[in-house]
């Protein structure tokens, strides 16, 4: 097969993977993508632990140590047919806490403590590298067989163009968007049809192996018989130990805890999934062996047993096969080095950038910037990750087994696994011992097994004789267990350690109050009757100021939406719901789920000014849940509900007191608008009657006569059609127009108002290509008095006003944000009432009416208007359905 | 802080299904126990040659075993979730 | 007899109507709109009378009113009040804060007029 052909054949493989992620990610934003949440899909994305490791891998560990290559996959398996017991509670936690990585939910459990974060994310780091150059590593080995006959072409320079092209890929797709909980659903589906290219490849040479070449399966035992690898002795050492490791790795790896916990979208996939990846991995392992065997057979003897999977095909003639095999094998490493960078990106920017940068530069708070940074951080990692994965493939000189760098991976990250059983099952374990367990596990990982492979970086004076010639330190014969195979002697002294840290450091620390919280909770998730953490106290800070700090993080929109959502389970209209103890909890949940549970934790904090509970408060807390067992949550509910009844009944009183003072002021107002314009009307024409007028006084008597009296019929008219607005008995004329267009019309009306005023307007025309089919001038109405009350009230001395449009679903959306002082709080609740001009004094010419009529235009019209607090200056958000309603219309 | 009280006796289904989620927990012991078997087996027994055939073959059968059962469980776990809401752990 | 008159109203069409009715009958007058400044205004300008609407920007024309009958040399400036609201309780405020006469708009210009000279003689 020529080389060019197969390069052109990758990028078209590409772009298809290009095409599923996008459509995926427009059918579920468009929710429209159920398959997403079915347990295949699950299953699929779960077999990025196949990564080359096996396609190309296992065959050269088959062929080198016999059976060995299954510990592999035995591990995991009696992982997840054992999902009741750990998988089971880890997808709970990870749900109800809005986890994002295997750091922030170490972090989270240990008192949201970032210090751990931030040494999980090192050490994942770390123990990536030699994974992700694995995977450089065999992508480059197999462009390397097919490019044989062309070697000066690609060589050395292959796998920095795997590299580049992965980084390109998953920043595309992987920091898109800031989502609330960290889930990639066009990266989950790319992911899933990569298991099943990668899964049919395997099966396929297989098949052919078996069949094709070697007559049956029962030939095929014969030959495993009296082929070299029969003389293959079971070690027991390495035998539990790989079980052990591989087990582990399964849920501590950054790939495999994102795709098990944080894409998880629903937690009865796990249960089909507890036998399904079993089964995926039996498949994938089932034809290993007879291409070992067969391959060691009819290879040359100096081949590596690394590619047979590819270069078996190939000396047999079977191009189409190998081209197949060398997509499998492209798949699993790409799949998992997107996967695994997307984790390790969140992990360092949620728990090294975001709080350092949140020491740093605390002060400017705009929306969205926290946001802006934690996407720009994340691109950043990705191609950190990749370039650190690169360096240590031309670093170790891309010479070891595939094997054997894989497993340096699967140790380092097997340290984090005392914790988290710890963290899940124990309440006395502490963050110190967690610190201390995960540092000295590191570090005797680091020096037991991750420095030797470099092979350059450990002079052999220190391998042989330890570190200034202290003996028991030998990397590979700690306390002089000289006997042990190496990568079990770091498994064993690195986990022993490591435990024997955590257990001790838990024993002698006493937690923090938020750290026993967490614990509780974490320890008793299943409880359904105890109450959720509550780390606020009673209206420390108000919501305004949250809902602020929420749209740094989540961007105005979802925050906004938010909020919307807590104000309305709370019986309350607008954006602003009572700052409870449980809307903090709920939003610092939210906003963990975007820059981890330590970060949100500091910056609500930080708002609140207090250091959240104190252990007196838990205290409190265990007696109010006793007492809420007892009485069983039927009370609870009732109270809730009373609550909410209350709350609105005061809301909907002190409304009705409002109205009745309104009401009177309204009368009183009529009659002042009125009189007002009749006084001038009265006084000129009494000069005009008395006669012996100047002839200029005469022309301007008739002047004012004349303003006056279009004044007059002005407000009638203004009142008139409030009452039939009111009273719903409005004609509407519904046309389908351009919003765009609208907006024009709106803005060159308003212009006329206080002209003189230059006022800088912004707004993004590609937005506000929307067809609606509304009542167009009813619109320009309310457009109008919105930017009108801009030009006339907005204080700032270079003002300025933004319009922005969005869709979402059947309704649109525009917002007239100007940078004025914005209306205070109090205020908000009122703007839209009758002649409620907000100082009675001020004088701008409109008789107050203008928002009472936007609101009775916006509900004719089947949307809604109203204020938006938090945006820095006074905002208005108009709301309307994409095509209105017939029926709603007359 | 004290666990919800548990009634002493259970009716017959949640008994059920609480005897399952016990069976659920015991699966990865019994699959640990027959995996790791193969190391108690000696080396030198008929003829050195067959054995790692065979060998292969127990492991893919257990492993086979493992998955069957844990499909049976997990559906009849499923089936019982959605009958019954209570939910131990 | 006719002396300096100080309109404090911020109608401009208003203002400007009183102040023609009030000139051709020999006033001197002044002219003031904003209601936050109006008292030193008056201070200032030392008129004989003030004509005072009640609805004023930056602040009502009963709390000028209550300003004047506080300090002992305005104590007993003659102040005509001008309403466009018309209610009793606003006439009742404005007559226990001292007004010396009280009109509803809309005035006849004659009235007004009449009102004044009565006011300014002494």
């Amino acid at each position: 097969m020529p080389f060019n052909l197969l390069v052109l054949f990758c990028f078209a493989y590409v772009a298809l993977l290009f095409g599923v992620a996008f459509f995926a990610e427009r059918r579920a934003a468009i929710g429209k993508a159920r398959w997403l949440r079915s347990p295949l899909i699950y299953t699929l994305s779960l077999s990025i632990y196949c990564t080359a490791w096996t396609f190309y891998g296992a065959v050269g560990s088959a062929a080198r140590s016999g059976l060995e290559y299954l510990t592999i996959y035995l591990g995991p398996t009696l992982v997840f047919v054992g999902w009741w017991v750990l998988l089971r509670k880890l997808v709970r936690i990870g749900r109800q806490n809005q986890v994002t990585s295997i750091a922030d939910l170490i972090s989270s459990r240990y008192g949201k403590s970032n210090l751990l974060g931030a040494m999980v994310t090192m050490l994942a780091v770390m123990a990536a590298t030699p994974y992700i150059a694995l995977q450089l590593q065999s992508v480059t080995l197999s462009f390397g067989v097919f490019a044989s006959q062309t070697p000066e072409v690609w060589g050395q320079a292959t796998g920095a163009w795997v590299a580049g092209g992965l980084a390109v890929f998953t920043i595309i797709f992987g920091t898109r968007k800031l989502d609330a909980r960290e889930q990639h659903h066009g990266i989950v589906t790319a992911i899933a049809v990569e298991a099943v290219v990668k899964l049919l490849a395997l099966l396929a040479v297989g098949a052919f192996v078996v069949w094709g070449l070697a007559g049956g399966v029962a030939a095929v035992l014969d030959r495993i018989g009296t082929s070299p690898l029969a003389e293959w002795e079971l070690q027991p050492g390495r035998w539990t130990g790989l079980i052990m490791a591989s087990a582990m790795a399964v849920i501590c790896l950054p790939r495999m805890f994102h795709v098990l916990v944080v894409e998880n979208t629903d937690e009865a996939q796990l249960g089909p999934a507890s036998w399904a990846f079993p089964a995926y991995l039996f498949a994938m392992s089932l034809f290993i062996v007879p291409i070992a065997v067969i391959g060691t057979d009819r290879m040359p003897p100096g081949a590596n047993p690394d590619l047979f999977v590819l270069t078996l095909p190939l000396a047999e003639g079977q191009g189409a096969l190998a081209l197949l095999a060398f997509l499998g094998g492209f798949s699993s490493a790409t799949s998992m080095v997107i996967v695994e960078t997307i984790a390790l990106a969140t992990m360092v920017s949620n728990h090294m950038v975001v709080p350092l940068w949140l020491r740093l530069a605390p002060a400017r708070a705009q929306p969205g910037d926290v946001r802006r940074l934690v996407l720009l951080s994340r691109r950043l990692a990705i191609m950190g990750v990749l370039a650190l994965g690169y360096g240590y493939y031309r670093l170790s000189g891309g010479s070891s087994a595939l094997a054997a760098m894989g497993l340096i991976a699967f140790v380092g990250v097997a340290q984090f696994m005392p914790v988290i059983l710890g963290g899940i099952f124990w309440r006395g374990a502490t963050r110190t011992g967690a610190a201390l367990g995960l540092l000295t596990g590191g570090a005797v990982w680091v020096w037991a097994l991750f420095l030797p492979s470099f092979g350059s970086v450990m002079p052999p004076e220190v391998m042989a004789a330890g570190p200034w010639g202290i003996g028991w330190l030998r990397p590979q014969a700690l306390l002089g267990t000289a006997g042990m195979d190496p990568m079990v002697h770091a498994l064993f002294w690195s986990l022993a350690l490591n435990t024997g840290a955590f257990c001790l450091g838990s024993l002698l620390t006493f937690p923090g109050p938020v750290e026993r919280m967490q614990g509780a909770a974490f320890v008793h998730v299943f409880d359904t009757g105890a109450v959720g953490p509550r780390a606020w106290g009673q209206g420390r800070a108000d919501a305004e100021a949250l809902l602020i700090l929420a749209q740094r993080i989540l961007g105005d929109d979802d925050a906004l939406q938010l909020f919307e959502a807590e104000a309305r389970a709370q019986g309350r209209t607008g954006y602003l719901p009572d700052p409870t103890p449980e809307v903090f909890a709920r939003v610092e949940r939210h906003l963990a789920g975007s820059i981890g549970a330590a970060a949100a934790h500091a910056m609500i904090a930080d708002l609140t000014g207090r250091a959240t509970v104190t252990v007196d408060d838990l205290m409190a807390m265990a007696n109010e849940t006793a007492a809420i067992i007892e009485n069983q949550a039927r009370l609870e509910a009732q109270q809730e509900e009373l609550t909410r009844t209350a709350r609105a009944l005061r809301d909907a009183n002190e409304k009705l007191t409002q109205l009745s003072v309104q009401k009177d002021a309204f009368l009183s107002q009529v009659s002042h608008e009125l009189r007002t314009p009749m006084t001038s009307i009265r006084a000129f024409s009494d000069i005009l009657a008395e006669g012996d007028v100047p002839p200029e006084m005469v022309a301007q008597s008739g002047r004012v006569i004349h303003e006056e009296t279009i004044r007059l019929t002005r407000l009638l008219d203004d009142l008139l059609d409030l009452s039939v607005l009111e009273a719903g008995t409005v004609q509407l004329n519904l046309s389908q127009s351009n919003l765009s267009g609208l907006i024009d019309r709106a803005l060159v009306a308003a212009g006329q108002v206080q002209p003189d005023r230059r006022f800088v307007i912004t707004r993004d025309l590609a937005s506000e290509q929307i067809f609606v089919r509304s009542d167009a001038d009813r619109l320009v109405q309310v457009f109008i008095n919105l930017i009108a009350n801009a030009r006339k009230y907005c204080d700032a001395a270079a003002p300025e006003l933004r319009v922005m449009v969005r869709q979402r679903g059947g309704r649109v959306m525009v917002d007239f944000i100007d940078n004025g002082r914005g209306i205070a709080k109090e205020a908000q609740g009122l703007i839209f009432e009758k002649f409620a001009r907000l100082t009675d004094q001020t004088r701008a010419g409109g008789a107050g009416l203008g928002l009472a009529i936007c609101r009775e235009v916006m509900a004719n019209l089947g949307g809604a208007i109203s204020y938006l607090p938090g945006q820095g200056g006074a905002a208005f958000r108009v709301v309307l359905p994409l095509r209105i309603d017939r029926m709603a219309a007359e | 802080m004290k666990r919800a009280r548990a009634p002493l006796f259970l009716e017959r289904r949640s008994y059920r299904r609480r005897r399952l989620g016990d069976a659920a927990r015991l699966l990865p012991v019994f699959g640990v126990i027959l995996i790791l078997l193969p190391l108690m087996w000696s080396p030198d027994a008929t003829g050195a040659a067959r054995l790692t055939a065979w060998e292969g073959v127990y492991l893919f059968a257990v492993w086979g075993a493992l998955i069957v059962v844990a499909a049976i469980l997990s559906r009849a776990l499923a089936a019982n979730d959605a009958a019954t809401s209570d939910w131990d752990g | 007899m006719t002396g300096r008159v100080l309109l404090i109203e911020d109608e401009p069409n208003i203002a400007e109507a009183l102040r023609f009715i009030l000139q051709r009958d020999g006033w001197e007058v002044g002219l003031h709109t904003d209601g936050a400044t109006a008292l030193a205004e008056i201070m200032r300008q030392g008129p004989d009378v003030v004509v005072l609407d009640l609805m004023l920007p930056g602040a009502s024309g009963l709390d000028i009113l209550m300003g004047l009958r506080a300090d002992p040399a305005t104590a007993g400036l003659p102040v005509l009040m001008l309403t466009a609201k018309g209610q009793d309780r606003d006439r009742a405020a404005a007559e226990a804060a001292g007004v010396t006469r009280f009109m509803t708009k809309p005035f006849a210009n004659a009235e007004i007029v009449a009102a004044l000279r009565a006011m300014a003689r002494p």
